[in-house]
């Protein structure tokens, strides 16, 4: 009877708005991301359950809500596909344990359970986790699914520069140091990846346009957040050319689109009120480009939205909407 | 006046209004028993003026109003007074409520009817404090009271409200069809006594025929100043300060009535009511009620008050077999009904039986993800997650922050949770809460004020105690002898007290010879530290009694000085 969609229901609903996005992945990048989507899940649910065993809550409910789900597929996506198994185990441990579960499970979490293992795996094995394969069209050898799971599970090791290449955003901060300029690098197309990704990332926006459709979540954080890319990358664009790419560029590249329609907008750890919600994925996206543009790490959405997350309750508590019948928003510190 | 606003949030249910909006509003053959409950209105209960065994026409007041905001309460047909007690009544608590049980005497004989109309305003206000009229719309406040000159200035704007918005209710709908005309004369009179300009009539698109009706009756050249405003289907359109908006852009304050914005509003079966009881002199006695759901015949019915739900519910065919449950009023705001012995009372306005289908049983309940979809649905733009974390937690002074009492309780929150979380409840909960900490509260601050007055007195009396004994010493003093005098005077005295001290001194005697047998045989450190306690002790007795000595002779001293 409720026209509302259920928990259940809402997590579905972004499963298939992914759907598009990991489909390119698999046929642009091989197949190795199933590979790295079901040993999430399957890692994601074993801790959950485990977790809710040892907090006496049932398991049908929690386990069928579909949430984990979400949180492994985002994980999954943000890391480089080929890892050796257990930096997806230990990942989905933080997601599940720590971000999730150690805050009082399904609801409570303060940051993004999917950015939460992902921050811990990048700051604890930078090395692993910044190879990522190339573009089957491009890669000198695309590895099959049979070398995926002898990378994956029996530790093999390919050549790594025979499937892998550096992300844009790593072979920008490359040439940068290099000395080239950047305008010059995307002119001439010298960051190879770039169009493959541009795919996948165009597909996660079509999925989160169907999110919109289906009011599984609002405007504000996805043009909020893209608009604070746009905007941050544009001035630092217009001040020193040379040295920074453009808006467009920023609104391509890493997490760019997934973090806007899907990582920013867990309900759950950002921002709810409407102003809010502007604030929180405004400044997401300027912290994001100032990561990009001056910090060690290449890619900034998820140190950007673990931030704002953290600052999200004071964001609330300073946004209230104006209740119907009262002259003004309530503030802390006023007379309740 | 065709612009209208758009109040935050809101929701479309589905409308089930076509169950039982299709059939005209019936009759009920008359009954042996009505059972009409005192308090069917807000505020007090009326006082029953009538005894048991005592003979009642139609319409006799059978409750008087109790002073401040009450409504009379009328006999619904002519019989005996059976019994005046405790009966299972609609209310939300499912207790049961004082009642005045009338058995007819199948009759239905009406008292004498009252005067033709009455044009004097004040002979019209009069008139209605003895009718029983109260809100029909459910919210049941006194009618009279509304109207009543002097509580506020002249409002200039009467809006009648026909919004119906809950789902499944039809008996506002069926009225407006069937009544039109009735309704525009009520609003008219309500007009004249309370001095409005302008009278708009909200209703729902949803109800073209009604629509289409009082459009019908307003087309004169004396009701030129009656607008029938469609409003858009969308709940909860039919509360009061929502329909104002809606109407007027005119936002109601927090805390106050639609008064304060120069709005004064009224249900359509309200005006209805009131044109009866103007224009022919009957008190409220019977009302529309709507009986839908899982019935066989689904319909409205003129139900005369205190009939019982359960003959309602039979007239319509009675219940099906699917059905589970009754609900008083429609599918949002409405309550379980605890039993079918349950007589109508001015506030019931719908009987829905609940079948499986349309009412399936609550889905699991799921921890709040935070998803914002109840405070895009709350029409006064509250943020009902954050107050259900905080009535979860107990920290009531926060959920109050959040504007709790600003929640109109209209369930729009729980509808559109995904987690299927009873947010309603929760803020119940909570707002009977913090009414009981402030009731606890106000009785510990009586209670030290109390306690604190008693200190303050006790200390009082000592001091006047003392005050008093020291004027009584005085004077004793003063008509008393020198003390130089005294031996000589009371010889008796001086022998009492050689007797005195000779017991004494035998008692001293005697409580030296018994010697504690467990000080027997001690070792020699022992007996040297009693001995040693001893000496402390009676060093202390000592200094103990220099002190009253002193103390007496000081007292005494001024009597010496002044003596000589």
């Amino acid at each position: 009877m409720s026209p509302t969609p259920s928990v259940t229901r809402i997590m579905t609903q972004v499963l298939w708005a992914l759907l598009p996005g990991i489909a390119a992945h698999v046929w642009l990048f091989g197949p190795a991301l199933l590979f790295s989507l079901v040993l999430c899940a399957s890692f994601g649910l074993l801790f959950e359950a485990a977790l809710l065993k040892a907090r006496h809550y049932p398991l049908r409910p929690f386990l069928g809500d579909g949430t984990t789900l979400v949180t492994a597929a985002l994980l999954a996506l943000a890391l480089p596909t080929l890892l050796p198994w257990w930096l997806y185990a230990v990942g989905m441990l933080f997601a599940t344990v720590v971000g999730k579960h150690l805050y009082g499970g399904l609801g409570q979490n303060t940051f993004n359970p999917a950015m939460l293992g992902f921050a811990v795996l990048i700051v604890s094995f930078p090395a692993q986790i910044n190879v990522w394969p190339a573009p089957a069209a491009l890669a000198a050898y695309s590895p099959s699914l049979g070398d995926a799971y002898d990378m994956i599970f029996a530790g093999a090791r390919l050549p790594i520069d025979a499937f892998s290449a550096a992300t844009p955003l790593d072979s920008l901060k490359t040439h940068l140091r290099a000395g080239h300029e950047a305008s010059s690098l995307i002119a001439a197309q010298s960051i190879p990846t770039l169009q493959a990704r541009d795919l996948v990332a165009l597909l996660y926006l079509l999925g989160g346009l169907y999110l919109l459709a289906r009011r599984i979540i609002t405007w504000h954080i996805p043009v909020a957040f893209l608009g604070g890319i746009a905007l941050t990358s544009g001035v630092l664009y217009g001040l020193d050319p040379a040295h920074q790419a453009g808006p467009f560029f920023h609104l391509l590249v890493g997490g760019t689109l997934l973090g806007a329609f899907f990582i920013a907008t867990d309900p759950v750890s950002a921002a709810n009120t409407p102003v809010g919600k502007l604030l929180y994925a405004g400044l997401a996206g300027l912290i994001t480009v100032l990561i990009r543009s001056f910090g060690s790490f290449p890619d900034g959405v998820a140190f950007a939205i673990l931030l704002m997350n953290s600052a999200a309750p004071l964001i609330d508590a300073y946004t209230q909407p104006r209740v119907f019948g009262h002259r003004r928003r309530h503030l802390p510190g006023d007379k309740p | 006046m065709t612009a209208l606003f758009n109040f935050p949030g809101g929701i479309h249910p589905p409308e089930h209004k076509t169950e039982s909006n299709g059939t005209p509003i019936r009759a009920l053959p008359l009954l042996p028993h009505y059972v009409v409950p005192l308090s069917q209105h807000l505020g007090k209960p009326a006082k029953p003026c009538v005894s048991v065994g005592e003979r009642v026409s139609g319409g006799q007041m059978i409750g008087t109003p109790e002073a401040g905001v009450s409504a009379a309460i009328h006999a619904p047909t002519s019989g005996r007074v059976s019994a005046i007690e405790a009966r299972p009544i609609a209310h939300s608590s499912g207790l049961n409520g004082l009642c005045i049980v009338i058995d007819s005497d199948g009759e239905d004989a009406s008292i004498t009817t009252l005067p033709p109309p009455h044009e004097d305003r004040e002979a019209q206000l009069a008139r209605l404090r003895t009718m029983g009229l109260a809100g029909l719309g459910g919210a049941v406040f006194p009618t009279h009271i509304k109207l009543a000159p002097g509580r506020h200035e002249n409002w200039p704007l009467l809006i009648l409200n026909g919004a119906e918005c809950e789902p499944w209710i039809t008996c506002d709908d069926r009225l407006m069809r069937e009544h039109a005309e009735a309704i525009l004369d009520g609003a008219q009179l309500i007009q004249n006594l309370i001095g409005a300009g302008q009278i708009l009539v909200g209703i729902e698109a949803n109800k073209p025929e009604a629509i289409a009706a009082l459009r019908h009756a307003a087309d004169t050249a004396s009701r030129s100043h009656i607008t029938i405003c469609p409003v858009p289907t969308l709940y909860p359109m039919g509360g009061g300060k929502q329909l104002t908006y809606a109407l007027t852009g005119r936002t109601t304050p927090s805390g106050g009535r639609t008064t304060d914005v120069g709005v004064q509003m009224f249900n359509v079966g309200t005006a209805y009511a009131l044109q009866r009881a103007i224009r022919h002199g009957e008190p409220l006695t019977r009302r529309i009620v709507t009986v839908t759901g899982a019935v066989n015949t689904p319909g409205n019915y003129e139900a005369r008050i205190g009939t019982p739900i359960a003959a309602l519910i039979a007239a319509a065919g009675g219940r099906t077999s699917a059905a589970h449950g009754t609900l008083i009023g429609g599918p949002m705001m409405g309550f379980d009904l605890a039993s079918d012995e349950a007589p109508v009372s001015k506030m019931v306005n719908c009987i829905l039986v609940k079948d499986s289908q349309n009412f399936p049983p609550p889905a699991q309940v799921l921890p709040c993800i935070r998803c914002g979809a109840c405070a895009r649905a709350c029409p006064v733009s509250l943020q009902p997650f954050e107050m259900h974390w905080y009535a979860r937690a107990h920290d009531f002074g926060k959920v109050q922050s959040f504007k709790l009492f600003d929640c109109i309780e209209c369930g729009c929150c729980d509808y559109v949770c995904p987690s299927h979380i009873p947010l309603v409840s929760f803020f119940r909960y909570a707002k009977s809460e913090i009414w009981a900490r402030e009731q606890e509260k106000d009785a510990a601050d009586r209670a030290r004020v109390r306690h604190e007055f008693r200190s303050f007195r006790l200390e009082r009396e000592k001091m006047e105690k003392a005050a008093k004994h020291a004027a009584a010493a005085k004077a004793k003093t003063e008509s008393a002898p020198t003390p130089a005098a005294m031996p000589a005077a009371d010889p008796e005295a001086t022998r009492k007290k050689a007797i005195l001290a000779a017991a004494m001194a035998r008692a001293t005697e005697a409580r030296k010879a018994i010697v504690p047998k467990n000080t027997e045989g001690l070792p020699a450190d022992k007996v040297r530290e009693i001995s040693e306690i001893e000496s402390r002790r009676a060093s202390l007795l000592q200094s103990v009694h220099d002190s009253i000595v002193k103390e007496e002779e000081e007292e005494s001293s001024p009597a010496q000085k002044e003596a000589p």
